[in-house]
């Protein structure tokens, strides 16, 4: 039987397609034929026909269902990908969201008919606050990187308004996210990047040289990417503010200090939290996701429109923000997403956020303790949420890289550690456990993130193959950059891949 | 105790064992004393899952459903039934963007046919995984046109787009030494007569909308040469309804097309998730923001799919990156990729036919028998434009007509302050011949109260 392979399974949607087959029937017309509409004038009417595929409803069922077994998530098994807070998204936050005046309100409705939506998105924004220590916020940004950009875009406000436009030297770690120095560059600031020093932390000192009135602040996240808290936050930030500067606190890694410490009484003026990291919402293969922008009372007044208000009885859209930077989402940003968010932080409450923090940590360094033997631990010393080991020894006795590990993960259903980051880490392996994992999956993992590396030494060809067990093998990144297949075109053989 | 942390008391204290301290607090002794939390958190005790349901139905309840005739960007359409299974699917829906390609290959794939369905929607070359929606895309378009002529400042921008997309441009741009130039305005559409005098090297391309604000379908007929002849490119935004009907994107000579798909098996749920599309003409591929999943083959020499074009993204171009997108809305794009599978060519039309033949129905009727006319005579899709004259005039219509359980347009005042009294009123193919006598009947009472 081995030698029988099955090939309907492979094609793609366009090649499933049958002429004349349906997947769904729309209603008949019910105007009466006399008083339907003329067609359009042929200036305004479509000419050419698109290839959509014609296949039935169980033809599409199966399809996506085919594709969704060769897909992996939290739902089917560990997810330790570093900086990601892979935590288990609870099915009652789903359950939330899909009530149907939830899912079914338009966002131009009259407010007095979306008052439960109003008051969500409100409430919402306060615990949020209460979170990290800010005074107010917007709920618009989509994403991560999208608050990033938003925080910059206040950043650039605040300083018009007080008329210091010289104020354009924005600085980042060198461990900092790769959307951070983006986002800074795309808001119009010329981005400096500092080094770690020993400890891996932010040093006050290499900030001496950027103090001045040139200054427009910094872009930390803390616990930093190496999953260290950086101990001299309170000092540097007094640097910064002295210097006329304000800091914006990135936080993808929230979930290690909820209920612990706030970014805001670190002295961070913006922060952006992720929703779907933190605070359990779906990564959904790439999103939808939320990115919410938090802030400190002196950037209240630059907050995108329209706010959202309460009057102690009733809900409304405020539009009333002389010096706001605008728009960033067309409307409320996601707003399925922050249903969920709202459900997940009424379940945890006060005492379940902090705990899921104090468990996110232990998880952490319970592993850290286990694997620092094996792999090396660059910057050693506690850790919070996370930790970044290097495969740097392993490579150089065996040849067997970081990647090799993790594709020795993919054969065992493991979703790997995000690797080569931070950059600062070489053949780094970057793990986040979040609270949501038992002890006993963390220690398989242990054992197997062991048995890998003993592998490395005793077969290092089975890792440099692996995987051996995925729908597929590793794939050609180089060719798929070099002549770039970025649809599928009719008539392309399957096995003609580069016609 | 909670369910979503699963640890005993054992557990915990065995752990702390094996870290090598005392108590949980240790863990956190690198956090100066000072900077501590000392007290709780200020939000409410948590609640089991049923509480919590008992709460969430209680928020929803307070909102109000009405039969719908509300669109400017977001509509009540039809979603078939197949649609919300696939998408809850656990390795779509609690997956991460997909970097691991060998266990990734069904997400990767999904983009993959998500991005040919767009091209072929819109007609041009390539497309990618999806953006946040239809209003970034605009600025995403946007950044592609100044990004592909150097020293271009200035963008031109049809008074008739969303008023929405244009406060997202202006809030992108504005401060960043760009100019957003809005073109004038007349009888509902914009007037090109004047694009000649932007055409030189600081114009970095036309950004349009059809079916606009109003649901009027604009004629680009000439605009494209002119701009092309020029080195600027042309933006269009369109309903991916609309373009069941009328001429893509390519066909008016777009080198990008943007817009949102929500109308294509997305719930309106307050304005998101939806997914942004955009596509475009192939030389501009390298500048394309986002994901883009690329066809390639694996080490067996078989079809597989990857994250491609990495190298334009910001986690290894930092800040040379040229966007600083690095997720897209993958869940509401597959939600569109199952309808439009579902749909066919033949179902995109017959909806666009059915909303088309609706709208003009109810266009008619109103006019006929409530004395409420069109406001322009341009052609439309499926959304038209009354003018009631006065804000007040507008706002007392649409409560009668909300008391009736009657969402009747959206005041379009209330997205700009110089349309005040103009109500657009959007009709899909889910609107029955009943409902729409039943809005008529309504608007001849409401008019006369």
């Amino acid at each position: 039987m081995s030698s029988i392979r099955r090939t309907l399974d492979e094609r793609l949607i366009f090649e499933k397609s049958k002429k004349g087959r349906r997947g769904y029937l729309f209603p008949a017309c019910d105007i009466p034929i006399h008083a339907q509409n003329k067609p359009l004038s042929s200036t305004y009417l479509r000419k050419i026909t698109p290839k959509l595929p014609e296949v039935s409803e169980i033809d599409t069922v199966r399809h996506y269902n085919q594709l969704g077994r060769k897909s992996f998530g939290v739902d089917l098994g560990f997810y330790p990908l570093g900086s990601c807070t892979m935590k288990y998204n609870p099915k009652v936050n789903e359950a939330a969201a899909s009530l149907e005046k939830f899912t079914e309100i338009h966002p131009l409705q009259d407010t007095s008919t979306v008052q439960g939506a109003l008051k969500l998105i409100h409430e919402l924004t306060g615990y949020l606050c209460e979170i990290t220590g800010m005074e107010w916020g917007t709920m618009q940004p989509f994403a991560g990187a999208q608050g990033e950009y938003t925080g910059m875009k206040l950043f650039r406000a605040y300083f018009m308004q007080r008329g210091e436009t010289k104020r354009n030297n924005l600085i980042v770690p060198s461990s900092s996210h790769g959307t951070n120095p983006a986002s800074a560059h795309l808001a119009g600031f010329t981005v400096i990047e500092i080094p770690a020093d020993e400890r891996g932390l932010v040093n006050p000192e290499f900030l001496e040289p950027y103090l001045n009135d040139e200054l427009a602040g910094i872009m930390l996240t803390n616990p930093n990417t190496l999953g260290l808290f950086e101990a001299d936050i309170a000092k540097a930030a007094k640097k910064i503010h002295n210097a006329g500067g304000l800091l914006y606190y990135d936080g993808a890694n929230m979930n290690a200090i909820m209920g612990k410490v706030r970014p805001g009484d670190m002295g961070f003026d913006v922060v952006h939290l992720n929703l779907h990291k933190t605070f359990s919402t779906p990564h959904g293969s790439g999103g939808p996701g939320a990115g919410p922008v938090l802030v400190s009372e002196r950037l209240i007044p630059y907050l995108p429109v329209p706010d959202v208000v309460f009057d102690g009885n009733n809900y409304d859209f405020n539009w009333d923000r002389p010096q706001t930077i605008g728009k960033v989402a067309g409307f409320n940003g996601n707003f399925g997403i922050l249903v969920r968010a709202y459900t997940y932080i009424r379940v945890m409450g006060k005492n379940g956020l902090k705990r899921a923090s104090e468990i996110a940590v232990l998880n952490a360094n319970y592993l850290r303790v286990k694997l620092m033997e094996t792999y090396e631990l660059t910057y050693p010393g506690l850790c919070k949420h996370e930790f970044v080991l290097s495969a740097r020894r392993i490579k150089e006795d065996t040849g067997i890289s970081a990647m090799d590990i993790a594709k020795g993960l993919l054969d065992l259903e493991i979703h790997p550690p995000t690797m080569y980051f931070p950059l600062i880490v070489p053949e780094a392996l970057m793990i986040e456990p979040t609270e949501t994992e038992t002890r006993e999956t963390l220690d398989e993992f242990a054992d197997i993130m062991i048995s890998l590396a003993e592998l490395a030494y005793r077969e290092p060809d089975d890792l440099h193959s692996a995987p051996h067990t995925t729908p597929v093998r590793r794939v050609d990144e180089v060719l798929a950059a070099r002549k770039p297949v970025v649809r599928w075109r009719e008539k392309t053989d399957p096995n003609l891949i580069h016609p | 105790m909670n369910s979503y942390i699963p640890h005993s008391e054992e557990d915990v204290r065995e752990m702390l064992l094996a870290v090598g301290v005392q108590e949980i607090d240790d863990l956190f002794s690198d956090v100066p004393e000072e900077l501590r939390l000392k007290r709780d958190l200020n939000i409410p005790e948590g609640l089991s899952e049923e509480e919590v349901l008992s709460l969430m139905r209680k928020y929803a309840s307070m909102n109000t459903l009405g039969t719908s005739y509300l669109g400017c960007g977001s509509y009540d359409r039809i979603i078939p039934s197949a649609v919300s299974g696939i998408v809850s699917l656990p390795t779509f829906a609690t997956a991460y963007t997909p970097y691991q390609p060998e266990i990734s290959q069904g997400v990767l794939q999904a983009i993959f046919e998500f991005q040919t369905m767009i091209c072929e929607l819109t007609g041009l070359d390539v497309s990618n995984a999806s953006l946040y929606d239809g209003h970034t895309a605009a600025a995403e378009a946007a950044a592609m046109c100044f990004n592909q002529r150097r020293k271009s400042q200035t963008l031109l921008v049809s008074p008739t787009v969303h008023p929405f997309t244009l406060k997202v441009l202006k809030s992108y741009f504005s401060d960043m030494g760009f100019s957003i130039t809005v073109l004038p305005e007349k009888d509902g559409l914009p007037v090109f007569d004047s694009l000649p005098d932007y055409l030189d090297s600081s114009l970095a391309g036309l950004f349009v909308q059809s079916p606009n604000i109003y649901g009027l379908l604009e004629d680009y007929s000439g605009v494209a040469d002119m701009l092309h002849d020029e080195g600027a490119l042309f933006v269009i935004s369109s309903d991916p309804m609309s373009l069941g009907m009328v001429k893509s994107q390519a066909e008016w000579g777009a080198d990008i097309a943007i817009g949102d798909t929500q109308p294509f098996g997305l719930h309106q749920c307050f304005g998101g998730p939806t997914a942004g599309y955009i596509a475009a003409r192939e030389k501009l591929l390298r500048k394309m923001p986002g994901r883009i999943s690329g066809q390639t083959v694996d080490t067996d020499g078989n079809r597989a799919f990857v994250l491609t074009l990495q190298a334009r993204e910001q986690h290894i171009k930092r800040e040379r990156a040229t966007s600083n997108i690095c997720s897209n809305q993958a869940l509401a794009a597959l939600a569109t990729s199952v309808y439009l599978s579902l749909a066919g060519w033949d179902g995109i039309q017959k909806a666009a036919e059915l909303s088309y033949q609706k709208a003009h129905y109810l266009a008619a009727k109103l006019a006929a028998t409530a004395g409420l006319s069109p406001a322009f005579s341009a052609p439309f899709f499926c959304e038209f434009t009354i003018d009631f004259t006065s804000e007040e005039r507008a706002g007392k219509f649409l409560d009668s007509m909300k008391k009736r359980g009657i969402f009747a347009g959206v005041h379009l005042g209330s997205l700009s302050q110089n349309r005040k009294g103009l109500v657009t009123i959007a009709v899909t193919e889910k609107r029955t011949i009943e409902e729409l006598d039943c809005y008529v009947e309504s608007a001849m009472e409401a008019v006369n109260e």
